[in-house]
């Protein structure tokens, strides 16, 4: 099991989503995703696709400036 | 996979081809799949060196504005086309272009991207993708 980490600070919409949609399909059963970014719609929007695709989200952190999205793949 | 999105891309400005884009592309990262049915001025886009060849749909200005909003996308960290479309198809989404277009505007598959076309298709194709979906769109 191991942790990817995305890195999609400043990047627009919809490449967030897009980028978490493209390490779930990479990853393995157990692994976890970590995501930061600046887009504000997809905070809201990855935990959407995540519960959409039966994946988990660990732990949602919001800084401020920026989020931090933890998912596990099933 | 849960639900499909069928999109007919009619247009081939380059404000609705990102529009059709960035649906598809947000569809399948939502775990939906995803087709883009390219049909009329909208197959222009699938001709090699093509695809961000096409006009804004509103103030153009001889292409000047269609500059402009290309600035402004890199300003605004917005993915070019040429990344929407190999996100698109690294997700599996489907692209099919129109038979009859290619007939009347006299394309042939040597001037298209075939590299991307998962289908030549008709009417028929395009229906039996939206009776399947549960997004259908005319972009």
């Amino acid at each position: 099991m191991s942790q990817i980490n995305l890195d999609c600070r400043r990047q627009n919409c919809p490449v967030p989503l897009v980028e978490v949609r493209k390490a779930l399909r990479k990853a393995a059963a157990g692994d976890v995703i970590e995501v930061v970014g600046t887009h504000p719609a997809s905070k809201k929007e990855i935990p959407m696709a995540v519960e959409a695709t039966g994946d988990e989200v660990v732990e949602v952190k919001d800084t401020g400036s920026e989020w931090t999205i933890r998912i596990r793949k099933r | 996979m849960t639900g499909k999105t069928t999109i007919i891309v009619h247009s081939g400005d380059m404000d609705k081809v990102i529009s059709a884009f960035i649906i598809a592309n947000g569809s399948l990262s939502m775990g939906m799949e995803a087709s883009l049915y390219f049909t009329f001025w909208g197959l222009n886009r699938l001709k090699k060196g093509g695809l961000d060849k096409g006009p804004l749909s509103k103030m153009n200005m001889l292409g000047l504005g269609r500059r402009m909003i290309k600035g402004r996308m890199v300003k605004a960290n917005v993915a070019t086309l040429e990344t929407m479309v190999k996100d698109f198809k690294e997700l599996g989404g489907k692209i099919i272009a129109c038979e009859m277009t290619m007939e009347i505007m006299g394309i042939t598959k040597e001037q298209l991207r075939t590299d991307w076309i998962d289908e030549f298709g008709a009417v028929g194709t395009y229906v039996n993708e939206a009776r399947k979906s549960d997004i259908t769109l005319f972009i």
